[in-house]
């Protein structure tokens, strides 16, 4: 069961990449690549990794993918939508990609209800990741906030205003 | 484990792939840190996937990792894509060829 359901989850991440990869307009790639992720969150979820899993979702897909999209459309880098052919075949395989999400979620879900007999499917609780992530790996953590900082004061350096010159005409 | 080490690999390789080409073929410099993106996920695919071959948790902490590491990436790249779009009115990396101050 688990491993079908690896198998089709992993054709429709490598699908959404294949066709995330050969857009043009970069707002359907960051659609399809959303729907990458996902499938990805749920790959590592059979694999035992319900918090990546869960953080896969929240970041990649929630956060930096609207952050890209949002840069898009600040930009104005997407092109002008030309009106092509009937409207359904371009949401085929969108539809498509997300209805076998859709359904890999019902399945696991009632997979785990029915398979529920004490035992965890998971190896890596959130009480055994926790210790693990801010005891052994306190000095990793400790880098990876400096890295954030420094991020953080990077992106206010590269995206300050200039004051005093005058804003060359576009 | 309930597929075979090898089918992942295979999966996260052709990801891999795909993010490479993403990066070498597009000149947009969006569709380049999309490239990007999913490189990085085919490694986590593999990091998670070897976490759980050996029953140890450190792949799952180093994709943790990953993922801090990445959204410092993302935000400072699209901080650079931002500013390189307000000097010359164009996201594109044929636009920035020449080397100067």
């Amino acid at each position: 069961m688990a491993a079908i359901l690896f198998y089709i989850l992993s054709a429709v991440a490598l699908g959404a990449t294949l066709i995330c990869v050969t857009r043009r307009n970069p707002v359907h790639a960051v659609i399809y690549l959303v729907h990458a992720f996902f499938a990805l969150a749920m790959i590592f979820y059979l694999f035992g990794a319900p918090l990546v899993a869960a953080w896969e979702v929240i970041i990649y897909a929630g956060a930096i993918m609207v952050l890209f999209m949002f840069i898009i459309m600040m930009l104005e880098l997407a092109p002008d939508q030309t009106t092509e052919g009937p409207g359904w075949k371009r949401w085929l395989p969108v539809l498509l990609l997300s209805g076998t999400l859709v359904v890999c979620t019902l399945l696991l879900m009632f997979a785990d209800a029915e398979t529920a007999s004490g035992v965890p499917r998971y190896y890596a609780s959130p009480r055994t990741f926790g210790y693990a992530l801010f005891k052994e790996y306190a000095l990793a953590v400790e880098i990876v906030s400096f890295q954030l900082l420094f991020a953080a004061v990077g992106a206010f350096y590269v995206g300050r205003r200039e004051k005093r010159k005058p804003r060359r005409a576009p | 484990m309930i597929v075979p080490l090898q089918h992942v690999l295979v999966v996260a390789g052709l990801m891999f792939g795909l993010g490479l080409a993403c990066v070498l073929t597009h000149r947009s410099l969006i569709m380049i840190l999309i490239g990007v993106e999913v490189m990085i996920n085919a490694v986590g695919l593999v990091l998670v996937a070897s976490s759980a071959f050996w029953q140890q948790v450190d792949g799952q902490l180093v994709v943790v990792l990953l993922m801090a590491l990445t959204s410092a990436e993302v935000s400072i790249s699209l901080a650079m894509v931002v500013y390189l779009h307000h000097r010359k009115r164009s996201a594109d990396s044929d636009a920035f060829d020449e080397m100067k101050g």
